[in-house]
């Protein structure tokens, strides 16, 4: 195969193939398309099964079993069903902004995944500014969003797509912040260079940095216990209540798509990706992420959902200055501290975000109260 | 606690109709909320989408001939409107209730309530977006109560069972044992459940000082039952007008301080477990006598009129008999526990979000059945 | 808890206080005059060892003669209750005073009397029809009503 003139002779951003990948920069794209594609697919039946299972479970009933063995192939059952649906769009709706919404919503996600890595060195773009990256990507999903509630004309959507775009927003920063505290630690934007700089889990050294980016996680993806942008109780499936069938769907794969990509996202930055003893690294990868989760679905049994202010009033008040100060205290201890063993970080950055969090959950107020109206 | 809002952008408020059709509506209870963004500035209740004309109905039929209307006024609690229209055909005829079949009213009634409790507390938490995982606790414990009732009755739900001068037929002997057990269980679980869910911060975020009840409003309205207890008026006619046997019983009435959500809660579960006391000494002291009086088949009570009203778990229910010395009631007039329970509720929500509305409506716990009848 | 007061003596204060308001006295009921129904009922919730500050709920008879509305009264503090009973003998627009503006838990329970029985409450500030549509023709709890 003929290699193209800019692809040998590209800038820097272009050289992301190995040196020793056969076939070279095509066939390198290909493959780790592919592979993409096929995981997030496959991905989302599986945890699709694991969180209605396991949900099930939690809440002692059994969750399906009847299609299949254990119930296994419910997620084909419910993607050949929603195939099937009528597409059904209200008259009012403006009809451009009603098809395009699921598609903006769910580019985004797949492109999260060209930079997380699933082995030493294998992903679609090692680039050197990985997760600054994900960082910028992310953030479009919340226009599809948007452009949902307001393509579906219906107040309902509208009200649910008008909390989801100032809860995304507000989040974002806990989640860059809390990040950075990270990059700090590894010395590098690359998600690669991330996971091979944790020789000790990023879990133990910052643990409230990974405690606010959970959190700040599980709001941006819309999960339990803020899921209050389609919250089935109130307003009735939220900003997806007009949508039927494949673009129903879209956005349930959104849903879940994105729950996993922040779990990967996860276990990248702090539970040391694909490094492990004994198993190959893309299956501890795939076991870890597996597990983050469970750990979501485990939360989004147990708790109920919080109100829109109490919601903004965590993202500014709570999530916001714990983000700085654990990004002073990380800087603090690179700067003066670089060369001793990190396991003395581990022991005071836990005592500190204990410390940290129990003070100030009893500072401050959740939420206004009642307004005078 | 209330802050003032000073309209910084121009707003209009617009009106969202919360639908006869909704996931938390209890029934088919439609509300015009005239919404300003989140907040709500006022609500239209609309009635009447459940009205069966029970009350005409009842002046067709024979005296015992309306016991499975009475049924379906209150559909989730049937023993207790059961109970509380026999009581007032009994008064109207003076009949006395032989003390065994008194002693299976109680048992029933209180069962009863404890199993509506597990309703009402299950379904506002669903409300407040626990995704029912306390709903399924709660459900898998009204089973055995529905067992047995079962046994009692025959049925589960439209119980049928009280009969104007005592009871159909006796319980069976498997009953006692099989209550033994229950209280025993149920023991167990309400402290397992009470343990869950009463320090949960978002519980407590969402439903303390959400909703509060005045106690000058509720008596001015006529609120009765938990509603009420938990705005801090002590009353319940089971001591205070005590009927059946419940004089000799001990329990206490949970009362709450602030009349808000959170209160509701605490005080359906405190009933639950003096419920549980109730049933363990009715079981003890049941006396081995047939259970029904001689009575002709055809009740017909001499002329003239009587209200006899019980204690049911939402409120007080009560029943206005007209006779005129025929075979049919010349009236009968239900005393609607959960339509005036809802008058306060425009005072209640106002200045509050959409979802406070959502939870408070919840724990007010109304059955468009009796609402509606 | 036993009764503070029984019927008998609460008629007779109810006597003493309205001479000529009653007109019959029941067992544990008490007929009153409409037009002195608000006065009654007032004096009923405000006066010291009465104090009845507890609605328990309204409702209308159709006696063919004439339609009888019923009030239910409690008091909280000294538990005892008396029912008050209005008549109206009209049957093309019978009208009593409305109480809603003595107990707020009136409101809903006379548009109810208003739906079904047709007896207009004056002095009710919303008094539209709560179970059944706005065009419904007549209003069915009335004996002489058929489909």
């Amino acid at each position: 195969m003929v290699i193209p003139d800019f692809a040998l002779n590209a800038p820097l951003a272009m050289q992301v193939t190995p040196a020793d990948w056969p076939g070279g920069y095509w066939w390198h794209w290909l493959f780790f398309t592919i592979i993409i594609i096929a995981f997030v697919l496959i991905m989302v039946m599986g945890v699709i099964y694991i969180e209605r299972r396991g949900m099930g479970r939690m809440q002692s009933r059994l969750g399906p079993n009847r299609t299949g063995p254990f119930g296994l192939l419910q997620p084909v059952a419910d993607a050949i069903k929603v195939l099937l649906k009528e597409n059904i769009v209200p008259a009012t709706a403006d009809k451009v902004v009603h098809w395009l919404a699921p598609i903006i919503a769910f580019s985004p996600v797949l492109m999260i995944f060209a930079v997380i890595p699933f082995q030493n060195g294998a992903l679609l773009a090692d680039l050197n500014i990985g997760i600054l990256y994900i960082i910028a990507v992310s953030s479009v999903a919340t226009v599809g969003v948007f452009m949902a509630g307001w393509g579906s004309s219906n107040k309902y959507s509208l009200l649910g797509a008008m909390r989801n775009v100032a809860a995304i927003v507000s989040y974002e920063i806990p989640l860059a912040l809390t990040i950075v505290g990270v990059i700090i630690f590894s010395g590098s934007l690359s998600m690669n260079q991330i996971v091979v700089a944790q020789d000790i889990p990023y879990i133990l050294v910052q643990p409230l940095g990974f405690l606010l980016f959970f959190i700040a996680a599980s709001a941006e993806i819309n999960r339990s216990p803020f899921d209050l942008m389609e919250a089935d109780s109130e307003l009735t499936a939220g900003f997806h209540t007009e949508y039927s069938g494949m673009k129903f769907a879209m956005f349930y794969l959104v849903e879940y798509a994105e729950a996993i990509a922040m779990s990967a996202i996860i276990t990248t930055l702090f539970l040391s990706g694909w490094r492990g003893p004994f198993l190959p690294p893309w299956l501890w990868f795939l076991i870890k992420t597996l597990v983050v989760f469970f750990v979501m679905v485990w939360t989004r049994t147990t708790l109920p959902r919080v109100r829109i202010d109490q919601l903004m009033a965590l993202a500014w008040k709570f999530l916001f200055p714990l983000a700085l100060v654990n990004l002073f205290i990380t800087a603090i201890e690179v700067i003066f501290w670089p060369d001793i063993s990190q396991w003395i970080f581990v022991g005071v950055n836990i005592v500190i975000a204990a410390l940290l969090v129990i003070l100030w959950s009893k500072l401050f107020k959740i939420g206004w109260g009642r307004l005078e109206v | 606690m209330t802050t003032t809002r000073e309209l910084v952008l121009n707003t209009e408020p617009f009106l969202l109709n919360i639908g006869p059709v909704h996931p938390s509506t209890h029934g088919v209870y439609r509300m015009r909320a005239t919404l300003d963004g989140e907040v709500v500035i006022d609500i239209e209740p609309v009635f009447g989408y459940l009205h069966r004309g029970i009350e005409k109905l009842m002046e067709e039929r024979s005296y015992t001939g309306c016991i499975p209307l009475t049924d379906r006024l209150d559909y989730v609690s049937s023993m207790t409107n059961n109970l509380g229209y026999c009581m007032a055909v009994e008064k109207l005829a003076g009949i006395k209730v032989p003390e065994h079949a008194e002693y299976i009213r109680v048992i029933a009634a209180e069962l009863q309530r404890i199993a509506n409790h597990c309703l009402a507390i299950g379904a506002m938490l669903n409300d407040a977006g626990a995704l029912g995982t306390p709903f399924f606790y709660l459900w898998r414990e009204r089973e055995k109560i529905y067992d047995l009732l079962e046994m009692l009755c025959g049925q589960r739900l439209m119980h049928n069972y009280m009969r104007i001068g005592g009871v159909s037929q006796d319980m069976p002997e498997e009953f006692l044992p099989a209550l033994k057990k229950l209280i025993i269980q149920w023991q167990r679980f309400i402290e397992e459940f009470d343990f869950f869910l009463k320090q949960n911060e978002i519980l407590i975020a969402r439903a303390k000082g959400v909703g509060v009840l005045s106690r000058e409003l509720a008596i001015n309205c006529g609120i009765s039952g938990p509603v009420a207890r938990a705005s801090g008026i002590k009353r319940d006619l089971r001591k205070d007008d005590s009927y059946l046997i419940y004089d000799r019983f001990k329990f206490d009435i949970p009362t709450g301080e602030n009349g808000d959500c959170y209160d509701r809660y605490r005080v359906r579960i405190e009933e639950m477990r003096q419920s549980l006391r109730i049933l363990e000494q009715a079981r003890k002291q049941v006396p081995e006598v047939p259970a029904k009086a001689e009575l002709p088949h055809l009740v017909h009570p001499p002329a003239g009129e009587a209200y006899a009203h019980i204690e049911a778990p939402k409120g007080e229910l009560g029943f206005y008999i007209v006779s005129d010395d025929s075979i049919a009631p010349y009236r009968c007039h239900v005393r609607p526990t959960s339509l005036i329970n809802l008058t306060a509720l425009r005072e209640m929500v106002r200045g509050w979000k959409v979802a406070d509305l959502i939870i408070i409506f919840g724990s007010i716990d109304i059955t468009m059945g009796e609402v509606d009848r | 808890m036993t009764a503070a007061l029984s019927a008998e003596e609460i008629i007779s204060q109810l006597n003493d206080k309205f001479p000529g308001a009653v007109e019959e006295a029941g067992a544990d009921s008490v007929l009153v005059k409409s037009d002195s129904l608000l006065a009654a009922a007032e004096y009923l919730k405000t006066a010291k060892g009465l104090k009845f500050d507890y609605l328990n709920y309204i409702t209308a008879v159709d006696y063919y003669q004439y339609f009888e509305v019923v009030y239910m009264l409690t008091s909280l503090e000294n538990n005892h209750s008396i029912t008050l009973k209005v008549r109206c003998y009209t049957r093309d627009n019978p009208t009593v005073p409305s109480i809603r503006g003595l107990w707020q838990g009136a409101d809903f329970q006379e548009r109810e009397v208003y739906d079904l029985m047709g007896i207009t409450f004056e002095g009710h500030p919303n008094l539209k029809r709560i179970f059944l549509w706005d065009g419904f023709p007549g209003h069915p709890l009335r004996k002489d009503w058929n489909q």
